[in-house]
């Protein structure tokens, strides 16, 4: 391990630290938080050969802009269409690349999506709130946000190499719901015109949730005691304007939930740019628990794709054990 | 026996259990029995509980188990019913109501038709209880506030109000931890750290617990 330090010299206001999430506490109203983009912030650590759940860099479109200022670290960027770029390279996404002393590292919004991921080969040190480094923006617990001027110390595994990686197969179609838990509290109207009109991703978006706009979904009761609620959840007010709240989402809440999104269609919900048209769909439980598990099998495959190109010879040969099935996997983009 | 909860999927990894639609110390404590027993006996894959007014959310990992399993499992231990019930703690906690600490006091009398000591005076005298921790961190929902003190939320949420600001809404008390924009009523502010982030135990209160408010001079709230 060696030591480097990185300068923030810019970053978009939705840039913080993360990690896997701060689980075991929502019944004190301590949500889990942890990556908007679960499946990219996976990647980061398979690519690095970091133990999973290892704090990384949560950026959003306003981008990020590091400079080295002392040591080297080997890095990786993943998630939707955001680049990276070491001063004097080309630009590329979903990639590892080496970041020395003196050189700056511009990670940029592709314009296509919301989240991306940045990690560092080893550990960045950062402040941690009942054993998380996960930060909960609204309170700025945890590893916190980062702002120009911080500075961020690795103590960074090397050496490393800049290599390509693999993208994941990302599912398309409608983002499937479960209905409910408080779908009793709407008319009929409003439960067919959740599941058969188009949908906007509206401007406002943060870790907390993003809005839609489309047709009204107004609920025929609103007197509804504070219940709690998961990621996911299809949240609507009074007016009939949901929300779909994410990572950052409150524990409880006395608007009711027409549906929950299923977690195998969250990263890439998370992910629409403002202004995509989308579309649900109502699956059962039983369908939603079968699609968890059928992402999980993929997503492993694919990150022991991923995790193929690092480390040392031995590594890569153990490692290849576990890639059968890449092709398929990939086959089926 | 009271009746067994209706199970409600939460996407592919929650049961939300709904024991009833209204406030209910009975109802309440079978909700925290059945919490305590999953906290005793967790089944395989269940990773969080999380207790509210009317409901138990039970969270579990869609990789281990599935929907049906938990709530079966749930619903034979709600069925044997007599689980411990966890006697909830109970709590004093001292407020001060001086104007400058209590900047809705004057609006929550004339709405009462009361007088202002009036209204401190009865809030003292409420048994409250913990129904919910939730929204944000340590955010302690207690059901308690004497009837002529109910009054709907503000229209328009105020912003920022300091930690420890003792605010109520219709029943409902609570003790924010948080600056944060709220349309409640500000009837006094405590010094007792109700979240207390450094602590490895960093929340006072949790669900099932009591407390009581007294009121201290402002000299003894200065003094901390």
């Amino acid at each position: 391990m060696a030591r480097c330090v990185l300068m923030v010299e810019q970053a978009g206001p939705l840039s913080t630290l993360q990690d896997e999430g701060r689980r075991g506490h929502l019944r004190h109203g301590v949500t889990w938080s942890g990556p908007i983009d679960r499946a990219a912030f996976a990647a980061v650590q398979a690519a690095l050969g970091n133990p999973a759940g290892s704090p990384a860099v949560e950026l959003s479109h306003g981008g990020i802009t590091l400079r080295c200022v002392e040591g080297e670290a080997i890095f990786a960027l993943t998630g939707g269409d955001f680049t990276a770029r070491v001063e004097g390279a080309a630009a590329a996404g979903w990639t590892t690349g080496v970041l020395r002393a003196g050189q700056r590292l511009l990670i940029r919004d592709g314009g296509a999506s919301n989240w991306a991921v940045l990690g560092f080969a080893g550990a960045i040190e950062c402040p941690q709130w009942l054993g998380s480094a996960a930060t909960l923006a609204l309170v700025g617990l945890g590893g916190g946000r980062l702002v120009a001027g911080d500075r961020l110390v690795i103590e960074a595994r090397l050496p490393g190499e800049a290599r390509p990686l693999p993208l994941p197969s990302v599912a398309r179609g409608p983002i499937r719901v479960v209905m409910g838990p408080q779908a009793d509290f709407f008319p009929a109207e409003a439960q067919e015109a959740l599941l058969d009109q188009e949908f906007n991703i509206a401007p406002a978006f943060d870790r907390m949730g993003i809005v839609l706009a489309g047709p009204a979904l107004v609920p025929s009761a609103v007197t509804m005691l504070s219940a709690p609620l998961l990621r996911g959840a299809v949240q609507v007010n009074g007016a009939g304007t949901a929300t779909i709240l994410l990572a950052d989402h409150q524990t409880t809440a006395g608007y009711p939930r027409i549906a929950t999104v299923i977690g195998a269609d969250l990263d890439r919900l998370a992910q629409l740019r403002p202004g995509t048209k989308l579309r649900f769909a109502a699956v059962t439980v039983e369908a939603a628990v079968a699609a968890a598990r059928a992402a999980a099998k993929a997503q492993a495959t694919w990150l022991a794709a991923v995790a193929a190109g690092q480390g040392s010879l031995a590594d890569r040969l153990a490692s290849a054990n576990l890639i059968d099935g890449v092709v398929d996997a990939q086959g089926n983009e | 026996m009271a009746a067994l909860p209706v199970c409600k999927p939460v996407g592919d990894s929650g049961v939300l259990l709904e024991f009833g639609d209204a406030i209910d110390p009975l109802l309440f404590d079978n909700i925290l029995a059945l919490d305590a027993a999953l906290q005793a006996a967790p089944p395989p894959g269940l990773l969080e509980t999380v207790p509210a007014y009317v409901t138990l959310l039970l969270v579990y990992d869609p990789l281990v188990t599935n929907f049906a399993t938990v709530a079966q499992a749930a619903l034979a231990l709600a069925g044997q019913g007599g689980a411990a019930r966890r006697a909830g703690r109970e709590h004093r906690i001292p407020m001060c109501s001086d104007a400058d600490l209590a900047p809705d006091l004057a609006d929550v009398a004339a709405q009462a038709g009361m007088a202002p000591d009036a209204v401190i005076a009865a809030h003292l005298t409420a048994d409250y209880r913990v129904y919910m921790v939730g929204f944000a961190p340590g955010y302690a929902y207690m059901d308690g506030v004497p009837a002529a003190l109910h009054l709907p939320r503000k229209p328009v949420p105020v912003r920022s109000r300091p930690i420890g600001s003792v605010m109520i809404a219709g029943g409902q008390c609570l003790i924010t931890t948080l600056p944060m924009p709220t349309g409640w009523w500000v009837i006094g502010q405590t010094r007792t750290p109700v979240l207390r982030l450094e602590d490895p135990e960093p929340f006072l209160l949790q669900p099932g617990d009591r407390v009581r408010f007294c009121r201290v001079s402002r000299a003894a709230f200065d003094a901390g």
